[in-house]
C-alpha cells in the first residue's frame, strides 16, 4: 500500500515480500484441509476423512428429513415465582464495580433473566468515566469459568464448609495461642470495608499482619511521591513525556488515562474548531501500545533508563536555569527537543516513568516539579489507591516464610507462587507453614499448594465497595446469586475472626451508618458511586535527589553491548489473572497482533545478529531465552521499533493451573525478573543469552493474515503543522480520467451513473427514508487498545476459535484492529522504502464491516444471504446463506469471517461454548451461527432494532446516543461515533458536517463502494518534514 | 354453589334494589373504563349479576353512591373497619375475605370504570370485535397456501385427461384391431373372462399405457412428496396436553380475564411470557382449591419444582419476534396470530408461523403509524411518493435483519 508520502506496510514479511508470505497472502482461509496417509483428505479438526464425512452427511439428511415429521416436544418453563422486577426477554440493568487487584472500572452490568450477560461502563464515575479495558468487557465470562472451585475444599478434596472452617478457626487459634505469625498475603485492596473487616482479624489474632504486593508493581512510584499514587490527568497536559510508562496500554489504569490523553488529541476541521494538540513523546524499550501512538519515539536499554531521566532533568534544569546532577550522559533521539517542549509548556506538562526504581522515580519527581506540573497534570492531594503493594513487605515475608517463622497464611486473591519473581521460592516455604488457605476463586498455582481452599465468589456475585481514588466511592451488588457454592472472603474472614456477620450485613451497616440511612444506602448503590470528593493539601516530596542521582550511576549504564531483557505487560492479558478467559487469550495484542501465547520479541537487526530473522510467515524460529541461568523456550517475533540487543517477553502467560484456556500456553516470565533498591524491575540486564533452538515454533497472529492488494489510501495521516494550514492534508482524492478530463469519483452525490461532474458511479444507489446508520472512527484517538474488540465478542456470541485455528487464519473476529507500520525513509528514496524501519511510526485502524451502498458482497452472493436494509445496513442472513464464500472473496475490507467447524458444543473447540456454564454469558438476542455460513459485524442490529422499538413504544423517534452499537459503548476514548446520519441533530451528523470537508475519508474510495463508516485522518503533532514539493502522486488505476 | 360458600373474597357491593343518588358518570370515558376493568377487575367481578370471586357489578352505580365506591377501591380495609353497615355485611357475606386495594386509581378512573359497567348492562353483547380480524386472516391463508395447491391440482387433472385420452385410444384402436381380424369371430367365442385376461395383458405390454401409467404414479408420488416437503416443521394444528387442563375458554373466554393479566410480557417485551405459578396463586389461592388440577400448581410450589409447559408456538431459533413490537406499536389483537384462545379448551396453534404467513402479512398490513411520532416523517415521505396506505412492506418490513440476527 503506497501512499503520496509513505509506505506502509503490516509485517516485515509483507515488507519483504518473502516467498512464503506470496504464497500465503492470497488464501484469506488458510490451506485446504489435509490428507492423511492414505491421501484422503482429512475434515480438519475433526479427524473425520472426507468420504466418510459425506456418507455421515448423506446419512443424516434422510434421517433429519424423516425425524422432522415428528414435531419434537419442547417445553416452556416459567418461573415457580417470578422476582417481581425480572420480566423475562427484557434486560435489567445493575451497577457494579469491576474490581481485580488494582484494577478498578465502575460497571453497568446486563442481566437478562438473571444472569449477566455484558459489562459496560458506567460514565456516572468521574474516575473510571465509562472507560473499561479489554479485561473487564471479557470479565463476564470469567463469571462462567467451569474451573473456579464449587465449594470449599481441603487437601484438595471437597469439603463441607462448617468442616473447614471449624478446622480453620481451631488452626488459627492455636497458632495465635503460641504466638505464631499469622499474615494475610494480598493484592492491593481497594475496598475500605474489606480493610476493616482484615482490622477485626487483626484484632481478634494480634500477631496477624497484611503483607499487600502487586503482581505490576509501582511501589518505587509510591515510595518517590512520599507513600501515595498520585492522580495523573492527562487531560491538561500540553506535552506529555513518557518514559517506559505504556500508560495507554498497561500502565496503571490504562483506560481512564486514554480517555485523558484523548481529550488532548480531537481536533475539529470547522472554521474555528479546535486544532491544537498535545504532544507526546515516548522513550522505551519494546514498542508498546503508547508508544505506538506517541508522536515522537525513540528507544533505549533497559541499562539507560536512569540516566535517561538524568539526562532529561539536566536538560530541562539547564534550560530553566536550575542545578543539573551529575551523570553520565546518554544520547537519545528527542531528548532535547522534549526537554524544550516541556519547558514551553510549563505548568502543561507531565513526565511518567514505568520504572519501579525508587531513585528514578524521585528524578521524575523532581523534573514535574520543576515544571510546575504538581497541582496541575499532577494532583497529590486527591491520591489514587490503585497500587498499595510493597515490594519490600513481599520480600521479607517471603524471607519468613522461607525461614519458618509463619505460623499461617492466608492467601486473599493472591497468586504470589505463579505472579511473583520469587513464586518458586515460595511455593517451596509453604510446606514450612503449618495452616495455609487460599480464597482464589480456582486451585491455582498457589491455592494448590495451601491446605484449604475456601473460594471467594465472583465480583458479579459479591457485595463490596471500592475506593479508587481518595474520597471517591464505587459499589458493588451481586448481580447473580453465586454459582458455586463459593463465600466472600470477607465473609470467611468474619467467621474465623468468630464474628458471625455476613459481609453484605456488614458492609450495609457501615456505609448505612456513614451516609446516614438505608435510603442513601440504596441510592449509592443503585448509581454505583459516591463521591464526596476529598482532595488535601499536598507537599511535593523534593528529598533525596542526591541518593538518587548515586544510586541511578551506580545502577544504570550509558552504553552496553551486551543482551538485556525486558519484561512487559500485554495489552490484553494483564497480569494474568484472568488467563483462563478464552475472549482475552484470543484478543491480539495491539501492536504485535499476537495472541495465545508470549515470544521473544527482538529487533529486525537483532534477529539478524542472531541468524534468526524471521522470514517465514507461519513458522517462526524457536529459542531459548537465558537469564542468569533460567531459561524458557519461546517463539521469536521480530518487532520493528524495538531497541537493538534488546529481548523482551510479556507475563500473564504460563500458567500452569488456571485451566485449559490457559495452561501451557506461553511461558512464565516472572522469574525472569530483577530487583533495583529493592524493587521488582521488569527487566534484566544479568547475563541474558537468545540461542536459536533450531527448531520451529509457531506464532498465532492476526494482522498479516489478508493483503491489501497493493490498494491505496487505507490509512491516511498527516502531521499537525500541515492540518492547520489545510484542514484536507493527508487526504487522498480518487479520481479517474476520463474523455471529459479527470473526474474525481467520491463527489458529493456520486450515485449517478453517467459520468457527470459529481463524479463517477455504476450503481443506482440507495435511498434512506428512515434512518441511514453510520459510524465515524477518528484514528486520531484510537489507541488501538482492544476494548472494542471484546466488548464485539460479548455482544455477538462471536465465536472463540483455539490458538490452531487462528494460525489457520480462522478467527471470526467482526472487529479487528488492523495495525500498519509506515516507513520512515524520504518518498523518493525507493531503496529506503523497502528497508523496514528501525523505529516505524504505527496507525491503528479498526476495521470491521464497512456496510457499504454499493456492496460488493451483496452482487454476488447467490442466494440473497446478503442484501441492503432500507437504513443502510448490510444484511446477513444466516439461515438463507449456503456458504460460498463469494461474498468474502469480493470483500475489499475482508471483513467477512465463515464459520469453517460448529464452534459451540464440539470438543475440538472446548472454550465457552463447549459447556452449559459457559453458554450463560450468550447473549439471546443473537443467533449463535453454525457450521457453513458467513458472518460479519451487524452493526449490532439486535441493538439498533431494540432502540426503535422503545422508541416506538413511546411514540416518538429515538434520541441520539440512545441506541449504541457495542464497540462505539465501549471506547474509552469515544473514537467511534455512531448514529443515525439522516438526522442532522445528531452527533455524527454534526461531526461528518465538520469532516466532510476536511479529514473524514472512506477506505479504499477509489473503489467506489461508499462506506456508510468514515475515518478521521491521523494527525501527529510533529514538525512538517521538509518536503520536496507536495508530489501529488497520480493514482494508479488499470 | 359450595365453592361459591367457600369464596373469601368481599365484593364492592351487595343490596339489590338499593338505590342510591345517581352519579354522574355518564360522560366517562369507557375505553379506560374498559382497559382497567379487564386489567384489575375482571378476575374476581363480572359486569353481570354474576358471582364470580366478588360480587356481580351489574347495576352497581346504582346501589352505591359513588363516593363509596371511591373510598371502597381506594383502601376496602378502612372502610370496614369504620364500622359502615353495608361494607361489613359485604365482608361477612364473602367469609371475611378482603377485596385487593387500588390507592392508585383517581376517582375519574374509577368513574370511568362504572362507566363501562353501565354501558355493559345496556348492550350486553358487542365483545367479539376482534372476530372479524381473525376471519379475515383466516381465508388470506388459506389463499396464499391454496394457489400452489390449485396449481399441482390443475397440472394433475389435466394429466389424467391426457392418460384417460390415451387409453381410450388404445382401447378402440384394438376393438378396431379385433373387428377386422379375421379371428374376430372366433375371438366372440372364448370366454368373457378368459377375454378380459388377454386384453389386460395386451395392455400391460403396451408401452403407450406403461408410460401413463409410470407417469402418474410419478407425479402422485411427487405431489405427496412436496406436500410433506412443505409440512416439513410446520405445525399447524398443534394441540398438545399439557401437565395440567387449563382452559383458556374458561379463564379468556367466559371470565373474560385479559391476556396481560397472565402473559405479562406481552406488551412490555419479546416473549409474551407463561405466567409463573404465583399468577395463578393471585385467585387459586382463594377459588377452587380442591380441584385436583389446581392441585398439581400446590404441589409444584411446595415441591418447589416449576411446571413445565409443552410450547405450544415454535418459531426456529433464527427468527426473532418481538411481541410488543406487535401488540403495543402495531396495535395488533392477540388473536390475529393465535386464532380465537377464547374459545379454545386446549390451546392449539393456529397459524402456520411459516415466513411466507409472516411476509404475507407484513405485505398486506398497514402500519399503524396514527399517533405515534416515530412514523410522521416516513408516512409523509410514503404519501408524497405513492398511493394508498404505508404498508409493513413499505417502511422495510420484509428485509432479512428485521427478523434474522
Amino acid at each position: 500500500m503506497e501512499n503520496n508520502t509513505k509506505r506502509y506496510w503490516r509485517g516485515i514479511e509483507e515488507l519483504t515480500n518473502s516467498s512464503e508470505f506470496v504464497k500465503h497472502a492470497h488464501r484469506e482461509f488458510g490451506d485446504a484441509p489435509i490428507a492423511d496417509e492414505k491421501g484422503e483428505l482429512i475434515i480438519d479438526g475433526t479427524n473425520t476423512v472426507r468420504r466418510d464425512f459425506l456418507k455421515v452427511l448423506g446419512f443424516g439428511v434422510s434421517a433429519v428429513a424423516l425425524a422432522a415429521c415428528e414435531a419434537p416436544i419442547k417445553k416452556a418453563i416459567p418461573y415457580l415465582n417470578k422476582p417481581e422486577d425480572v420480566e423475562p426477554t427484557i434486560a435489567n440493568w445493575y451497577a457494579s464495580t469491576f474490581v481485580d487487584g488494582g484494577e478498578y472500572a465502575s460497571v453497568l452490568v446486563k442481566t437478562r433473566e438473571g444472569r449477566p450477560i455484558k459489562v459496560e461502563g458506567n460514565k456516572a464515575s468521574s474516575v473510571s468515566k465509562g472507560a473499561l479495558s479489554a479485561r473487564v468487557q471479557a470479565s463476564v465470562l470469567s463469571l462462567y469459568d467451569n474451573e473456579k472451585l464449587k465449594g470449599a475444599t481441603i487437601g484438595g478434596k471437597a469439603a463441607d464448609w462448617n468442616v473447614a472452617d471449624k478446622e480453620i478457626i481451631a488452626g488459627l487459634g492455636s497458632i495465635a495461642a503460641r504466638g505464631g505469625q499469622i499474615r494475610i498475603v494480598s493484592n492491593t485492596i481497594l475496598s475500605p470495608t474489606t480493610k476493616k473487616v482484615i482490622g477485626d482479624f487483626i484484632a481478634k489474632y494480634p500477631t496477624a499482619k497484611l503483607v499487600t504486593y502487586d503482581a505490576n508493581s509501582v511501589s518505587g512510584l509510591v515510595h518517590a511521591n512520599g507513600g501515595v499514587l498520585p492522580s495523573f490527568d492527562f487531560s491538561k497536559a500540553k506535552t506529555i513525556v513518557s518514559i517506559g510508562a505504556d500508560f495507554l496500554g498497561s500502565w496503571i489504569s490504562p483506560a481512564e488515562f486514554a480517555g485523558q490523553w484523548a481529550k488532548t488529541r480531537r481536533v475539529n476541521s470547522a472554521e474555528g474548531g479546535n486544532k491544537e494538540m498535545s504532544r507526546h513523546y515516548q522513550f522505551e524499550t519494546i514498542m508498546s501500545n503508547t508508544g505506538a501512538n506517541a508522536d515522537y519515539r525513540s528507544t533505549y536499554k533497559p541499562s539507560q533508563e536512569g540516566l535517561v531521566v538524568a539526562a532529561l532533568y539536566n536538560a530541562i534544569a539547564s534550560k530553566t536555569g536550575g542545578a543539573t546532577i551529575s551523570s553520565a550522559s546518554v544520547k537519545i533521539d528527542h531528548l532535547d527537543k522534549a526537554a524544550a517542549d516541556l519547558v514551553a509548556t510549563k505548568g502543561a506538562s507531565l513526565v511518567v516513568s514505568g520504572s519501579n526504581d525508587p531513585a528514578v522515580q524521585t528524578v521524575v519527581v523532581a523534573i514535574n516539579a520543576m515544571l510546575g506540573a504538581y497541582g496541575a497534570t499532577i494532583d497529590a492531594g486527591t491520591p489514587v489507591n490503585y497500587r498499595q503493594g510493597s515490594d519490600a513487605e513481599m520480600t521479607q515475608f517471603i524471607n519468613e516464610a522461607k525461614a519458618g517463622q509463619i505460623g499461617a497464611v492466608i492467601f486473599y486473591n493472591a497468586n504470589p507462587v505463579y505472579n511473583h519473581p520469587r513464586g518458586a521460592e515460595l511455593g517451596e516455604a509453604l510446606a514450612k507453614i503449618g495452616l495455609t488457605i487460599s480464597t482464589n476463586d480456582r486451585a491455582d498455582e498457589t491455592g494448590s499448594l495451601c491446605k484449604y481452599n475456601t473460594p471467594d465468589s465472583h465480583y458479579l456475585e459479591s457485595w463490596n465497595d471500592a475506593e479508587p481514588k481518595r474520597g471517591h466511592y464505587s459499589f458493588s451488588q451481586p448481580t447473580i446469586s453465586t454459582i458455586f457454592k463459593t463465600r466472600q472472603a470477607q465473609s470467611s474472614l468474619l467467621k474465623w475472626s468468630g464474628l458471625d456477620a455476613d459481609y453484605a450485613t456488614y458492609l450495609e451497616n457501615a456505609w448505612t451508618s456513614s451516609l446516614g440511612g438505608k435510603v442513601a444506602w440504596s441510592k449509592v448503590l443503585h448509581d454505583g458511586i459516591y463521591e464526596p470528593g476529598a482532595g488535601a493539601a499536598f507537599n511535593v516530596p523534593q528529598t533525596g535527589l542526591a541518593d538518587a542521582v548515586s544510586s541511578i550511576s551506580k545502577n544504570y549504564k550509558a552504553n552496553s553491548d551486551k543482551m538485556e531483557l525486558a519484561i512487559y505487560e500485554k495489552v490484553t492479558m494483564g497480569t494474568g489473572s484472568q488467563a483462563n478467559n478464552p475472549f482475552l487469550q484470543e484478543c491480539p495484542e495491539p501492536v504485535s497482533k499476537a495472541c495465545w501465547g508470549n515470544y521473544a520479541t527482538v529487533s529486525l537487526a537483532t534477529a539478524k545478529a542472531l541468524g534468526v530473522d524471521q522470514e517465514i510467515e507461519l513458522d517462526t524460529h524457536e529459542v531459548e531465552v537465558s537469564v542468569n541461568g533460567k531459561s524458557v523456550k519461546l517463539p521469536l517475533l521480530v518487532q520493528p521499533g524495538q531497541a537493538n540487543n534488546t529481548v523482551a517477553i510479556a507475563i500473564g502467560y504460563g500458567r500452569t493451573k488456571a485451566g485449559k484456556s490457559a495452561n501451557g500456553v506461553g511461558v512464565n516470565a516472572y522469574p525472569l525478573a530483577s530487583v533495583i533498591n529493592g524493587n521488582i524491575a521488569f527487566s534484566n540486564t544479568g547475563d541474558v543469552q537468545v540461542k536459536a533452538t533450531g527448531e520451529t515454533a509457531q506464532v498465532a497472529r492476526t494482522q498479516t493474515h489478508n493483503t491489501v492488494m497493493a490498494r491505496e489510501s487505507v490509512v491516511q495521516e498527516t502531521v499537525l503543522s500541515a492540518y492547520k494550514k489545510n484542514v484536507e492534508a493527508g487526504r487522498f482524492r480518487p479520481s479517474i480520467s476520463t474523455a471529459e478530463g479527470k473526474v474525481e469519483i467520491n463527489a458529493e452525490n456520486g450515485n449517478k451513473q453517467e459520468i457527470s461532474k459529481e463524479g463517477v458511479s455504476l450503481w443506482n444507489g440507495h435511498k434512506y427514508n428512515n434512518h441511514a446508520w453510520g459510524m465515524v472512527i477518528d484514528l486520531n484517538t484510537c489507541t488501538g487498545c482492544a476494548a472494542c474488540v471484546v466488548s464485539c465478542n460479548a455482544e455477538n456470541n462471536i465465536a472463540v476459535v483455539g490458538r490452531k485455528e487462528v494460525i489457520n487464519r480462522r478467527e471470526m473476529h467482526w472487529m479487528r484492529i488492523d495495525r500498519y507500520y509506515s516507513s520512515d525513509a524520504d518518498v523518493e528514496d525507493a531503496k529506503g522504502l523497502e528497508q523496514a524501519s528501525e523505529n516505524p511510526e504505527v496507525v491503528f485502524q479498526p476495521m470491521l464491516c464497512q456496510h457499504c451502498n454499493n456492496a460488493p458482497c451483496e452482487t454476488v452472493c447467490p442466494v440473497l444471504a446478503t442484501t441492503h436494509s432500507t437504513e443502510g445496513l448490510n444484511q446477513m442472513t444466516y439461515n438463507r446463506c449456503i456458504g460460498t464464500r463469494y461474498c468474502a472473496n469480493n470483500c475489499p475490507y475482508k471483513v467477512r469471517r465463515f464459520n469453517w467447524f460448529r464452534y459451540y458444543q464440539t470438543d475440538e473447540y472446548d472454550f465457552q461454548f463447549n459447556n452449559d456454564l459457559g453458554r450463560m454469558v450468550i447473549n439471546p438476542d443473537v443467533t449463535v451461527r453454525s457450521r457453513g455460513v458467513m458472518e460479519k459485524c451487524s452493526m449490532c442490529v439486535q441493538r439498533i432494532q431494540a432502540g426503535k422499538l422503545e422508541a416506538k413504544k413511546e411514540k416518538r423517534r429515538p434520541i441520539d446516543g440512545e441506541i449504541q452499537v457495542a464497540c462505539a459503548q465501549s471506547c474509552p476514548t469515544d473514537a467511534i461515533t455512531f448514529g443515525d446520519m439522516n438526522d442532522s441533530n445528531t452527533a455524527i451528523s454534526k461531526l461528518l458536517a465538520n469532516e466532510k470537508k476536511g479529514r473524514a475519508f472512506g477506505v479504499i474510495e477509489e473503489i467506489n463502494v461508499k462506506p456508510s463508516i468514515s475515518y478521521l485522518v491521523k494527525i501527529r503533532n510533529k514538525e512538517e518534514k521538509v518536503v520536496k514539493e507536495e508530489a501529488h502522486a497520480e493514482p494508479h488505476h488499470s | 354453589m359450595i365453592t361459591i360458600k367457600r369464596l373469601k373474597i368481599v365484593a364492592i357491593t351487595m343490596i339489590l334494589g338499593f338505590f342510591a343518588s345517581v352519579v354522574g358518570v355518564k360522560a366517562q370515558d369507557t375505553a379506560e373504563g374498559e382497559q382497567i376493568f379487564k386489567n384489575n377487575c375482571s378476575t374476581c367481578h363480572a359486569v353481570t349479576d354474576e358471582v364470580v370471586v366478588g360480587p356481580g357489578l351489574k347495576g352497581i352505580s346504582q346501589r352505591r353512591p359513588i363516593d363509596w365506591i371511591v373510598k371502597w377501591v381506594h383502601n376496602p380495609q378502612a372502610v370496614i373497619a369504620s364500622g359502615d353497615k353495608y361494607a361489613v355485611d359485604l365482608y361477612n357475606k364473602y367469609n371475611k375475605a378482603q377485596m385487593t386495594a387500588y390507592p392508585g386509581y383517581s376517582e375519574a378512573q374509577i368513574k370511568s370504570v362504572i362507566a363501562y359497567i353501565d354501558a355493559q348492562a345496556v348492550a350486553p353483547v358487542a365483545v367479539a370485535g376482534a372476530a372479524p380480524v381473525a376471519g379475515a386472516a383466516a381465508p388470506a391463508e388459506g389463499a396464499s397456501n391454496g394457489g400452489m395447491m390449485q396449481y399441482i391440482l390443475i397440472a394433475l387433472l389435466g394429466v389424467m385427461v391426457l392418460v384417460l385420452i390415451a387409453l381410450l385410444s388404445i382401447v378402440s384402436s384394438l376393438t378396431k384391431l379385433a373387428s377386422v381380424s379375421p379371428e374376430s369371430a372366433e375371438a366372440q367365442k372364448i370366454p368373457l373372462l378368459q377375454r378380459i385376461a388377454e386384453n389386460g395383458k395386451k395392455l400391460a405390454s403396451n408401452s403407450a399405457f406403461k408410460t401413463g401409467a409410470a407417469l402418474l404414479i410419478t407425479l402422485l408420488i411427487g405431489k405427496a412428496t412436496l406436500d410433506s416437503a412443505y409440512g416439513i416443521g410446520m405445525h399447524q394444528g398443534y394441540a398438545p396436553e399439557q401437565p395440567i387442563q387449563f382452559s383458556h375458554k374458561l379463564h379468556a373466554g367466559q371470565y373474560e380475564i385479559n391476556c396481560n393479566y397472565c402473559h405479562t410480557g406481552v406488551y412490555k417485551g419479546k416473549g409474551a411470557n407463561i405466567p409463573s405459578a404465583n399468577i395463578c396463586m393471585n385467585c387459586h389461592n382463594a377459588i377452587k382449591r380442591e380441584s385436583p388440577e389446581i392441585q398439581k400448581i400446590y404441589r409444584s410450589l411446595e415441591k418447589d419444582e416449576p411446571i413445565q409447559w409443552v410450547r405450544v408456538h415454535n418459531l426456529p431459533d433464527l427468527a426473532y419476534f418481538n411481541h410488543a413490537q406487535h401488540t403495543n406499536v402495531g396495535g395488533l389483537e392477540c388473536t390475529n396470530c393465535h386464532g380465537e384462545i377464547a374459545k379454545m379448551e386446549v390451546v392449539q396453534q393456529r397459524s402456520s408461523l411459516t415466513m411466507g404467513w409472516c411476509i404475507d402479512c407484513h405485505r398486506k398490513t398497514e402500519v399503524n403509524a396514527k399517533g405515534n411520532a416515530y412514523y410522521d416523517k416516513l408516512v409523509e415521505l410514503h404519501n408524497t411518493e405513492h398511493k394508498g396506505n404505508m404498508k409493513v412492506q413499505d417502511i422495510g418490513g420484509l428485509e432479512c435483519s428485521k427478523c434474522h440476527y
